[in-house]
């Protein structure tokens, strides 16, 4: 009996374990809030939440203080466009989940829906999280179909090693109880609105607009019950018909990938003839030189920014100072599109901050802007109150490629700083310092 | 002594020009003999001429001179297209009246950033099929083909590479093949012909592949479609290579002798494989794992000849010791990773656990836009370092940048560091170039101003991209 007790105390400490409170005091915090940049200013975290941002350095009693002076706090970054979860190697090493092939699912690719494939114990979760990037928005990255099917929002906390626990069931997590990485399923709807949307509607652009008219009109004429008992002769399944109903409410934004300026003139114009859709433009190459109409459409970008070379003929506009000439315009730009090296997109936004973004809008590209776009700007990229607390230590200025994360903040929880990575690192440089090496394989650091 | 075509042809290369004065009279001597078939080394030869200079004083300038050495408030005097001196803060150089004088306060010089992996003008943008120039997929050993026969100058990615102080690099076949054939080293002054930017002088190097790319190319096209399929194809075709070269050596013997000696069939490439056997060409290895690259420095060592450089070396720390003792340098991403298997495991580490260990680092690009930035990524690996422990300084890290690719690519000893009587190949930031915010301001290609930050008419514009949206990245 006493040892069904004590059995079943572990297992209530196990499963779940409050967050701390942590107070992050004497840093230079960037809110990405109308509080602005708070020099020495005081982050106060509670319950997995943001409690208070604080100009003056009075903790509260029972919050662990963390001294960051001298570095530079934010909220976490986010991945703005990634397939984390979805890949671990991308060529020749078995099933993708950001791609996808010809199946009866689907007509249109709408219907499709990443939630259900992300693993939170890819190595790639690890590995980018430790490098100040908290969540992401992640989805496929080809798909034989017209779309790419729903994305998801989800958080890098991964599967969490539980290290005050002695417990035998290690690996459990506040996800494990009916709760997983996904932030947001349906989080946005992605479409190709160039030469690769082109391809997909027989090799023509003059298909592909035809085509993505006719698959919104009918998604909104189509009854809200599609049932397989009534016959069905649409261009999308049943079930694509379901999802594009969302993106028609403007619950699901709709990603359109487009780099020449005639395209992103269209897809401006889709706009206007679709006027409930929220619509983003990515990677828009040539997006500057449609960047008051982008503006003035209410439209924001999701950009590459390094990307200056006319790596075909609808990039002959590409240029370094996109970013910020987009932005110059009026126009809300988020920076980050990668999955094993979404991590640089600190350093990606550090180029358009060197190619004239103003350097506060460069942070807000990693943060408030991905947020807003996502519909999550309450719970992520900021740090306000009632945020989830998601928050970095960094080195110095986040942007500088010579500076690092040094403490990152999960849900109010501190992240181990380790991955896959470092601990190759470690074993190979404990093995190279030494004169007689153990064999490798016997190699471990703690 | 061995005696192979190419060495051949350094000896013996007066018997070719038999118009030549100082030739005709052994001509003459040796009638009654056919004439001896040499093989001309050299039969694209480079038209580079280097941009007008003007002599060059830059002042009260923090120097990396490339070969570890960092001046403060130092100063640097470049004329006739070379290093003339460097000078200490305080020392004044004696410069003539028509020198250019500049203020560097604030600004860092640096020698050019050598890339010694890219693939500008053989893949260029745009990237159309029509323009896939990079590899001969037709055949695992393809030594016979030279990438300088498929640059085209016109490719945009050279003056946006200039503007990030790329003044050299050599432009690589792909690694579809075990053997993908050679290289070609320019000077990144862009102009009308792969000749008009061949780098005077430059070795040629050749391209080989490890691991993946020719197993996944060829595995259902006749093989190799394994490691051991891999390395059995190196083999092979170093063995028919030195067969090759008995064949030549035999005829040369023979033709000494006074014997009616015929010559052996040019075969294109068996010459190149005896090119690296005798020590001609340089191996430019592509390789991702450290066991894959130790069996390669075994294969060296079997047939007798020297891997230069292994290229991506994902895995390069895990072997650090064996690449020092072997003398083989890596050439590096700062941080890329994962994209198949071979590239797993990537550390951020890499290029400065490589460095520490005493081996040949080099930060490569193999990216026309990586290379745009290869001082970020030296910046990044040198501050991935330092949180690792591994504290290099700045000025040995730039060795990863200009000094170790040139030896890499057999031009040390004309260029690759800020040395006197070196070429003027120099760069000045115009702040802290290991800062993402730090852009070339000038960028100097044998003493000529090739590039000028705050002058865009000085930006290369490509016949493709003149006329059309943007003439290059100056809209």
């Amino acid at each position: 009996m006493n040892k069904l007790i004590v059995l079943l105390v572990a297992l209530t400490m196990t499963s779940y374990v409050h967050a701390e409170n942590i107070a992050i005091v004497g840093g230079k915090v960037h809110t990405m809030t109308s509080q602005g940049v708070i020099e020495n200013g005081t982050v106060l975290l509670s319950n997995g939440r943001i409690n208070a941002v604080l100009a003056n350095g009075d903790v509260p009693d029972g919050y662990r203080v963390i001294d960051a002076s001298g570095k530079v706090v934010t909220p976490g970054f986010i991945g703005a466009l990634t397939s984390l979860g979805l890949v671990e190697v991308s060529s020749s090493s078995g099933v993708v989940d950001a791609s996808v092939e010809i199946t009866p699912i689907s007509k249109t690719g709408a219907a499709f829906d990443v939630q259900y494939a992300i693993n939170p114990d890819s190595s790639l979760i690890a590995i980018t999280r430790l490098e100040g990037i908290t969540s992401a928005a992640t989805t496929m990255n080809r798909s034989d179909y017209l779309f790419g099917g729903q994305g998801a929002v989800i958080n890098l906390e991964g599967h969490r090693l539980d290290g005050e626990s002695a417990n035998a069931n290690k690996y459990k997590s506040e996800y494990e109880s009916g709760q997983t990485p996904v932030l947001k399923s349906g989080a946005f709807m992605t479409v190709d609105a160039g030469s690769d949307g082109a391809e997909m509607s027989g090799g023509s652009r003059a298909s592909l607009w035809v085509m993505l008219d006719k698959v919104f009109e009918e998604a909104k004429q189509a009854s809200d019950n599609l049932s397989p008992e009534k016959s069905w002769y649409g261009i999308n399944s049943r079930l694509d018909v379901a999802v594009l109903k969302r993106v028609v409410a403007g619950d699901m934004p709709l990603f359109m990938r487009a780099d020449r300026a005639a395209d992103i003139r269209q897809v401006i114009a889709f706009k206007d003839r679709h006027s409930s859709i929220n619509v983003v433009l990515v990677h828009g190459v040539e997006a500057w030189r449609v960047a008051k109409e982008l503006a003035g459409a209410n439209i924001p970008v999701i950009i590459d920014p390094e990307y200056n070379l006319p790596g075909g003929f609808d990039q002959m506009g590409a240029t370094l100072t996109n970013a910020a000439r987009l932005h110059e315009a009026g126009v809300e730009v988020a920076i980050g599109m990668d999955t094993h090296n979404i991590r640089l997109a600190a350093q990606h936004a550090g180029n358009a901050v060197a190619n004239g973004l103003p350097h506060e809008t460069g942070l807000a590209s990693l943060t408030s802007v991905p947020a807003k776009i996502l519909g999550l700007e309450k719970e992520v990229g900021s740090l306000r109150q009632g945020a989830r607390a998601d928050v970095v230590i960094w080195s110095g200025d986040p942007l500088e490629v010579t500076e690092a994360a040094e403490s990152v903040f999960i849900g109010g929880k501190a992240i181990k700083m380790e991955s896959r990575q470092t601990k190759l690192r470690d074993r190979y440089m404990s093995l190279q310092q030494k004169k007689h090496a153990t064999p490798s394989q016997y190699e471990r650091v703690e | 002594m061995k005696l192979t075509p190419t060495k051949l042809t350094l000896l013996l290369a007066c018997t070719m020009s038999l118009l030549t004065a100082g030739c005709s009279k052994q001509a003459d001597n040796d009638s009654a003999k056919a004439p001896k078939v040499t093989i001309d080394p050299n039969p694209y030869p480079s038209t580079y001429s280097p941009i007008e200079g003007q002599p060059t004083l830059i002042t009260n300038v923090t120097i990396l001179d490339g070969v570890g050495n960092r001046i403060e408030n130092g100063s640097i005097y470049f004329a006739d297209g070379k290093i003339q001196a460097l000078a200490e803060s305080g020392q004044t150089l004696e410069v003539p009246d028509e020198t250019a004088i500049i203020d560097g306060t604030g600004k860092w010089v640096t020698p050019g950033i050598i890339d010694n992996h890219s693939h500008l003008g053989v893949y260029p943008s745009p990237s159309t099929r029509s323009h896939s120039d990079g590899n001969e997929m037709t055949n695992p050993v393809t030594a016979q083909v030279w990438a300088e026969h498929s640059v085209w100058p016109q490719d945009p990615g050279f003056g946006r590479a200039l503007a990030g102080g790329v003044t050299s690099l050599q432009i690589l076949p792909g690694s579809a093949n075990l053997f993908g054939g050679r290289s070609v080293v320019l000077k990144n002054v862009p102009n009308r012909t792969m000749q008009d930017m061949k780098f005077p002088d430059a070795p040629y190097g050749m391209k080989m592949a490890c691991g993946e790319n020719p197993k996944r190319v060829y595995g259902q096209k006749g093989g190799p479609m394994t490691r051991m399929g891999n390395v059995a194809g190196y083999r092979q075709a170093w063995s028919d290579a030195q067969d090759y070269m008995r064949k030549w050596d035999k005829y040369e013997t023979d033709y000494e002798a006074g014997k009616d000696a015929k010559a052996p069939k040019r075969d294109l490439k068996l010459e190149t494989l005896a090119g690296v056997l005798n020590g001609d060409i340089r191996v430019h290895m592509h390789c991702y794992r450290a066991d894959e690259m130790t069996v390669m420095m075994d294969v060296m060592q079997e047939f007798d000849y020297q891997i230069g450089t292994f290229h991506h070396a994902v895995e390069a720390y895990k072997i650090a010791d064996k690449l020092k003792e072997n003398d083989v340098c890596s050439a590096m991403w700062a941080d890329w990773w994962g994209f198949k298997m071979e590239a797993y495991d990537g550390i951020r580490e890499n290029i400065p656990a490589v460095h520490a260990a005493g081996a040949c680092a080099i930060v490569h690009s193999d990216s026309d836009l990586g290379i745009q930035r290869l001082n970020q990524e030296a910046a990044k690996a040198w501050s991935d370092g330092k949180r690792a422990g591994l504290d290099i300084p700045m000025k040995d890290a730039w060795t990863w940048l200009s000094a170790n690719p040139a030896k890499s690519l057999g031009i040390f000893d004309k260029t690759g560091s800020l040395e006197k009587g070196k070429q003027a190949d120099v760069v000045l930031w115009n702040d802290n170039p290991f800062s993402t915010y730090a852009k070339a301001e000038h960028v100097y290609v044998d003493g000529g101003l090739a590039y000028s930050l705050s002058d865009s008419t000085s930006w290369p514009v490509s016949d493709f991209e003149l006329g059309q949206v943007g003439e290059g990245d100056n809209k």
